[in-house]
């Protein structure tokens, strides 16, 4: 007995190295899987408090850009409500749209573009009934989805994540495919498995497919930069975002009132 | 530990964290490289100051990053590494005899600093990133974000000690 207690106080230091070395790897294990992070995130009164003072700061630098943009957004919706008795289609706040989906406006205090798997962290939680797997946009286009709330702030994981698969399709003909990052631009997202048959140039504009529950269909996405045909006769084509990632202040999340609805439905038909 | 030294380093502490997460994990010089100078706390732990401790500060400190930049636990698992690994550098830059000597940082040779500097820079960035990007078929990114990264601390590391050098004495 004694020579295990002298044991364990002559090893102390590397002991303690184990077991800390070991936490930290099961947390980043952890961070690696599906619904990342829970445990350590920047979502918690401390980091979201003191990204807040900091972004309170930093915000008044590009005050006079943020007031460029909600002024094209205006004319955006202004232009769109005089015209609103032809049928627009594909406008990002289209009418039919508005009914099921509802949008909250939300400031961005923390984002990381630089690392393989990014995220962000904006000022509203569930107390403003942000929930995960909610998206994000901003008038631009696409930001990302919802992936962990607390009472005040919520986590984004980007477009720029190696683990994000949102689904997207060309505006012009119907055939979808998945948003990927390859971690190489923070300007440029991957579409992966358009089929060979779809009809691809550059310059075509990407839009949201409507197959998922999280975003409406027809949220700006990009613009084709490049594409190439892989081996499985699907094409990856190269986005170039209409969003500047690297430079983002004010988003709006979206709720999908029938969420609920769609998700009971869908499970219905797996159980069968 | 005196109280002026513990006074010191818990200063330290939460100065290097925030300019971490709120000035330097911001750079994103040529898309991705970013300087990681909180490791100056590590570094500059007094030498003859508690191992354990140092471990258990080390491994706080890399959770805090971790916690703001929403990385699980790859800093934590770096600073530990380093924090565990530094009597033996400590040794091998200094030589056997610098816990008798009362060696200090800012008044060795600055090849032995550099030296120092770099092995603890290379070793934490190492962990990280391997940790980070957590796939061997990206071997190649992850040594160019060591290097790069690496190259970017270890020059931060030594203006950042440079210009605060008659605080440390």
């Amino acid at each position: 007995m004694q020579q295990i207690i002298s044991f364990f106080i002559k090893n102390k230091n590397f002991l303690l190295f184990a077991v800390l070395f070991l936490i930290s790897f099961i947390l980043t294990l952890e961070s690696h899987s599906y619904h990342n992070s829970k445990l350590v995130s920047s979502t918690n009164f401390f980091s979201g408090k003191i990204y807040k003072v900091s972004s309170s700061i930093t915000d008044y630098f590009d005050l006079k850009e943020q007031n460029k943009s909600l002024l094209e957004q205006n004319s955006m919706l202004l232009e769109f409500q005089a015209n609103s008795t032809k049928p627009t289609s594909q406008k990002m706040l289209d009418s039919t749209l508005s009914r099921n989906f509802s949008f909250t406006d939300a400031m961005v205090i923390n984002n990381v573009y630089g690392k393989t798997n990014n995220h962000i962290t904006i000022d509203k939680g569930h107390n403003d009934s942000l929930e995960v797997d909610m998206g994000v946009i901003t008038s631009k286009g696409l930001v990302g989805i919802v992936n962990k709330t607390s009472g005040k702030y919520a986590r984004i994981q980007s477009v720029l994540n190696t683990r994000s698969q949102i689904n997207a399709q060309l505006k012009k003909s119907k055939h979808f495919g998945f948003l990927t990052w390859n971690t190489q631009n923070p300007h440029v997202v991957q579409l992966t498995e358009i089929p060979k048959l779809a009809p691809i140039a550059i310059g075509d504009t990407i839009i949201t497919g409507g197959n998922s529950s999280i975003f409406p269909k027809g949220i700006l996405v990009g613009s084709i930069a490049n594409y190439t045909l892989e081996n499985n006769d699907s094409y990856t084509v190269d986005v170039k975002l209409f969003n500047d990632m690297t430079n983002l202040s004010h988003v709006y999340v979206i709720k999908n009132k029938n969420k609920q609805e769609i998700i009971q439905l869908q499970s219905n038909n797996d159980a069968e | 530990m005196q109280n002026n030294q513990i006074f010191i380093n818990t200063v330290r502490f939460f100065i290097l964290m925030l300019l971490q997460v709120i000035v330097l994990n911001h750079i994103n010089l040529l898309g991705y490289v970013n300087p990681y100078a909180y490791i100056i706390f590590i570094l500059l732990f007094p030498f003859d100051g508690n191992k354990t401790l140092l471990i258990l500060l080390s491994f706080l400190l890399g959770l805090c990053i971790d916690m703001f930049s929403d990385s699980g636990g790859v800093h934590a698992a770096a600073c530990v590494l380093i924090g565990f690994l530094r009597p033996i550098l400590l040794k091998f830059s200094f030589g056997v005899s610098y816990q008798y000597n009362a060696v200090k940082l800012n008044k060795v040779t600055f090849k032995e600093r550099l030296l120092y500097i770099i092995l603890m820079v290379s070793i934490h960035h190492f962990m990280l990133f391997s940790l980070e990007v957590f796939s061997l078929s990206h071997i190649s990114l992850i040594l160019k974000s060591t290097l790069f990264s690496g190259i970017f601390s270890t020059l931060l590391i030594l203006c950042i000690l440079l210009l605060f050098k008659r605080k440390e004495n």
